[in-house]
């Protein structure tokens, strides 16, 4: 795997032949990858090219069929997304995964609840109010105007939304964080945000995988393209090497051609 | 496992601040409300306390002695059993479901006590054995319908009949008369005026209110039924609550039972028929939504009141109860039809 490192630290992850298939259909067939620190790799290809099976994978929400996944050198069965998050990997849904019948807070911490430090708190007596004063400080981290977190996120623009998601990966300080589609339902602006933020989270060490389908959109974010077609690896770029034409060309040709 | 747990951002030593420095009023923007819109605001949250205090009002004007001290706890008594089952039903239905095994759960319950009682195990492990069969109808609800992926009507529709048999089978039909003195007191006692069971009703609708609005637990209930496949994203143990909160249900019906086993001074196998629905009609005019997500443990709580004083007045009214049955029952068509409207316009 040396050979797609853009550092020469050792990966946080690495997937080795990774197969997934359904019923007869590989979605994902003998995938290998490697993903190091402070890196951002942008998985790119076609509808139904895998992208999404793949790091399903990745976050615990399929086990693979074969394969094998490594976290720091330590062989890991990644078994569901709880599993994944103790791990470090942290995932932004496409769909967000927000209960919109809830509020920021709640949503910022779901499945996470900070508890009260009485003995009640064994039996999940929550302390709301540390929940809502930490999310209020995170999200004050952000230049994007959230509303109060005491409101239920139905009520949020679609920017606002992704912040939130955002936002709970980094409170769980995340090693690695997949985004799926980030900035899908967003604006102009609000995308730009998104994507100066991805520059923070890089700086501080964290390695982010982006799936998209908009490759002049992420190609001035990603380090290196991760590109798939019909659930087969085509190849893996760096930037430094190759543009978005080759990349296209890649993505449409389902080869790695020189370059 | 785990090489590199997740650590809170605000662990010492740790600078995860984002952002540059802005104007703190430029980011939490609580948005500035007319006072009239807090008014409507207030009215629109609040709006079935208002019809309880209104209908309250009305009925106290058309009716003197309605407004009587005596006949208010009276209306609490009658709501008490009822209600203890509408608040375990209000968990139900915030995670999307429904228990209509709940009334067969009372009556198994109730034999349940007595029988125990009969065999002379004395009051309290009568009762823990009651209320043991009811989480265990409970239990077997939700591994039906968590682990199992039956719907919750179909599930609890079987469990009704069967737990239904089990009572009658258990007593041959026959109700279980002669309990203890001392036992009636659940049901038929008083402590500085106020029946029994009212404060045990009260009790439940308190501890209740907590245990949605204060612990993970209901906050995984909550999240459940505002998106399943979210929590389940989240780490949230999806099955695991539902099973939870089945058992939970069963328990409260199966302590509806013990307190009815007092009150009627016998465990009866046919007591119950109907329970369900009054619990569920009370846990949605109190603006449970049906479709989970949505609800309160006190808003039950006023439903259970407004079924209970509608009831209450039509009796001193002198009106047949056989149109009774008709007035609750379009009560809870109009809450049914509001909940609807509601969500329609929301979208």
């Amino acid at each position: 795997m040396a050979n797609n490192g853009v550092n020469s630290s050792q990966p946080i992850v690495r997937m080795e032949h990774v197969t997934k298939h359904f019923g007869g259909v590989y979605a994902v067939r003998d995938v290998s990858f490697g993903l190091y620190p402070g890196e951002v790799l942008a998985l790119v290809g076609d509808n139904g090219a895998g992208k999404s099976t793949l790091v399903k994978i990745l976050s615990g929400a399929y086990l693979a069929d074969e394969g094998e996944i490594y976290i720091r050198d330590t062989k890991v069965r990644i078994e569901n997304p709880m599993h994944a998050r103790r791990l470090g990997i942290e995932t932004i849904y496409q769909h967000l995964a927000l209960m919109n019948n809830l509020d920021i807070a709640a949503n910022i911490f779901m499945g996470r609840e900070i508890r009260a430090r009485s003995p009640l708190g064994r039996l999940g007596l929550m302390n709301l109010r540390e929940m809502r004063n930490k999310s209020v400080r995170l999200l004050e981290g952000f230049e994007i105007i959230v509303p109060d977190p005491k409101r239920e996120v139905e009520n949020l623009s679609g920017g606002q939304r992704q912040i939130v998601t955002i936002s709970r990966a980094i409170y769980f300080q995340a090693q690695v964080i997949i985004m799926d589609e980030p900035t899908a339902a967003l604006g102009v602006s609000e995308t730009r945000k998104v994507y100066e933020f991805i520059h923070r989270l890089k700086e501080q060490g964290i390695a982010i995988i982006i799936i998209s389908h908009n490759i002049n959109e992420v190609f001035d974010v990603a380090d290196r393209f991760l590109v798939l077609k019909t659930g087969g690896l085509v190849g893996i770029r760096r930037k430094d090497e190759t543009s978005i034409d080759q990349i296209v060309t890649m993505i449409i040709s389902g080869k790695a051609d020189s370059g | 496992m785990g090489r590199f747990e997740p650590q809170p951002i605000d662990a010492p030593g740790k600078d995860f601040s984002l952002a540059t420095k802005t104007e703190p009023g430029q980011l939490v923007t609580h948005g500035q409300k007319s006072p009239l819109l807090t008014v409507i605001q207030f009215i629109m949250d609040q709006r079935t306390l208002i019809i309880l205090i209104l209908l309250c009002a009305v009925v106290g004007y058309l009716i003197p002695s309605f407004l009587t001290g005596k006949n208010l706890l009276n209306v609490m008594r009658q709501v008490s059993i009822t209600g203890i089952v509408a608040v375990g039903m209000t968990f139900v239905i915030i995670t999307g479901g429904i228990d209509i095994s709940v009334g067969s759960t009372v009556a198994l319950s109730s034999v349940v006590a007595a029988a125990a009682l009969k065999q002379g195990l004395g009051i309290p492990a009568s009762i823990v054995l009651a209320l043991m069969s009811g989480i265990a109808v409970g239990l077997f609800n939700g591994t039906l319908i968590a682990y199992g992926r039956v719907l919750p009507f179909v599930a609890t529709l079987g469990t009704m009949y069967v737990i239904r048999g089990v009572a009658l089978i258990v007593t041959q039909g026959e109700a279980i008369w002669d309990l203890p003195k001392s036992f009636l007191t659940i049901g038929t006692g008083y402590w500085l005026g106020i029946p029994i069971p009212v404060i045990i009703t009260l009790v439940v609708y308190l501890l209740g209110h907590f245990l949605l609005n204060n612990f993970t637990f209901g906050r995984y209930v909550l999240g459940i039924g505002g998106d399943e496949e979210s929590a389940r994203l989240c780490g949230v143990g999806v099955k695991r609550i539902k099973l939870y909160t089945y058992g939970l249900c069963g328990l409260l019906a199966g302590l509806a039972g013990v307190v009815l086993a007092g009150r009627l001074g016998s465990g009866q196998p046919s007591v119950g028929v109907g329970y369900e629905l009054t619990a569920i009609a009370a846990a949605v005019i109190g603006g449970n939504s049906l479709t989970g997500g949505r609800g309160t443990v006190l808003g039950t709580l006023i439903g259970a009141l407004i079924l209970g004083v509608v009831s209450n007045a039509l009796n001193l009214w002198g009106v047949a109860s056989f149109w009774q049955t008709v007035i609750s029952g379009g009560i809870v068509l109009i809450a049914v039809l509001a909940d609807t409207l509601r969500r329609r316009r929301a979208r």
